[in-house]
């Protein structure tokens, strides 16, 4: 039994560390904030201007004028701080957010990332993704483990257009949990009854079990 | 002296853009449809000036915004981070009629800030090793490579503030700021529509985000459409008051 898609966003949500500031991508990540506890003095950063971003408002609290870096509406937390973009990303390339969990494309045993655009495919831009993969101090990706056509997404090396060279510390995929060595991934955890062959076929590098 | 202006409050966004021509490089401020100057961006649709190069985040969305240039054909280039949702700009883009230029969200903003700061350009470790850095110049510092970018300016630009005063000092409402304050300062003339005039005072010096000395023109609007791209709420529990 692989992890359902919940399974995934709350192994991820395990990543996240009391105190730290966090930056969440576009679609899954951005669901890992619903298992952040409301009390917790984790920060969640959003690329367009805010840290100590909320949830989504109350109906009759909806501000036009505060969004996400997704362009949904949101709320501001007590304590919470607007920003131009320039500060923005000051503190992203600066190193002063501590997370960032993005999706994947490809994720290289390198920690070369590709998850902004495939050719052939309309283009949509890279938006703030080169910047958080650059930039954040340690960077999970939250993807699924295969394409659609069955195609790996856990590569030796990245066949699409690059986000980031050696950027992405961990691989959180519905098979399990993999950190980037190098020359080869390292499974540091397993989906429950997910086998060590399973992991292997579905794997484009070299994987060690730990 | 126009009677339509007093100091730099300008009557009408229409007065205080006066100035547009053909070929403008224009920067507008805005997080996809969040804090546009709306009613600037509709001035500049009515006056038609054309081959316009636009510096925005993401030049409209969803047919509104500053898409509706990319409608009436004023834009022969954009300079952006974002297109997705953007079916005008994808499809002019695609079929060669307008340029579009990619830049990482982080590296377009640190652009603007350079070229309104009077940096001649920044060396960023964002974008090495990508597309962005082609053909650019990459250097090794402190172990790490960066690329070399190089300042952004422009002829206007065009802001939302939530309060201005007479003298152009602003401030922004949340996350409307974004881009604003730093295009403001890369302009050689910038507009500001306020959703609120006041006289100078009003806003304490220590609230002041932009101060005037970055803004030319003010113009008092309104009424905004604040377009909403996903209106996304949640449930208040049950009573819990309110």
């Amino acid at each position: 039994m692989s992890w359902s898609r919940d399974d995934m966003v709350r192994r991820a949500a395990a990543e996240v560390r009391a105190g730290q500031i966090v930056n969440l991508g576009i679609g899954l990540p951005t669901e890992v904030a619903n298992f952040i506890p409301a009390d917790s003095d984790v920060q969640l950063h959003s690329e367009n201007g805010l840290l100590g971003m909320g949830p989504f408002p109350y109906d009759d609290e909806v501000d036009p004028q505060l969004i996400n870096a997704g362009k949904q509406t949101v709320t501001a937390r007590p304590g919470a701080s607007t920003f131009d973009s320039a500060l923005s990303f000051a503190m992203i390339r600066g190193g002063h957010v501590d997370l960032a969990i993005l999706g994947g494309l490809e994720v290289a045993c390198t920690g070369d990332l590709a998850n902004w655009t495939v050719p052939g495919k309309l283009i949509t831009g890279m938006g703030g993704a080169m910047d958080l993969a650059a930039g954040a101090k340690r960077v999970v990706v939250l993807q699924s483990h295969v394409a659609k056509d069955g195609k790996p997404k856990l590569v030796a090396q990245v066949t699409l257009p690059v986000t980031a060279l050696a950027c992405v510390h961990r691989v959180i995929t519905e098979l399990g949990v993999f950190d980037v060595g190098g020359d080869h991934f390292v499974c540091v955890e397993r989906a429950p009854g997910v086998s060590d062959d399973e992991i292997a076929r579905g794997t484009g590098a070299v994987v060690r079990f730990g | 002296m126009s009677a339509a202006r007093d100091g730099k409050v300008y009557a009408t966004v229409d007065d205080a853009l006066e100035l547009l021509r053909d070929g403008m490089r224009i920067m507008s401020g805005g997080f996809g449809l969040s804090g546009n100057a709306e009613a600037c961006i509709e001035a500049v649709a009515r006056r038609g000036v054309k081959d316009l190069t636009i510096i925005s985040n993401n030049c409209g969305n969803q047919g509104q915004g500053l898409a509706v240039l990319l409608k009436n054909r004023q834009v022969r280039r954009v300079v952006c981070s974002f297109i997705g949702g953007n079916p005008d700009l994808a499809e002019q883009y695609l079929g060669g009629t307008v340029e579009v230029e990619l830049n990482p969200q982080g590296t377009f903003a640190e652009r603007i800030r350079a070229g309104g700061a009077g940096i001649g350009g920044f060396y960023t470790p964002t974008g090495v090793g990508t597309v962005v850095a082609e053909g650019k110049e990459i250097r090794e510092l402190d172990g790490r490579k960066h690329v070399f970018e190089r300042p952004l300016r422009a002829d206007l630009a065009i802001v939302r503030a939530a309060v201005g005063d007479r003298l152009g000092n602003l401030r922004f409402h949340r996350t409307s700021r974004n881009f604003s304050p730093l295009m403001a300062m890369a302009a050689d003339v910038t507009v500001a529509e306020v959703d609120r005039l006041v006289e100078p005072g009003a806003i304490d010096p220590d609230d002041v985000h932009l101060p005037g000395l970055f803004v030319k023109r003010v113009v008092e609007v309104r009424a905004h459409k604040n377009v909403i791209e996903f209106r996304t709420t949640r449930k208040r529990p049950e009573g819990s008051g309110r």
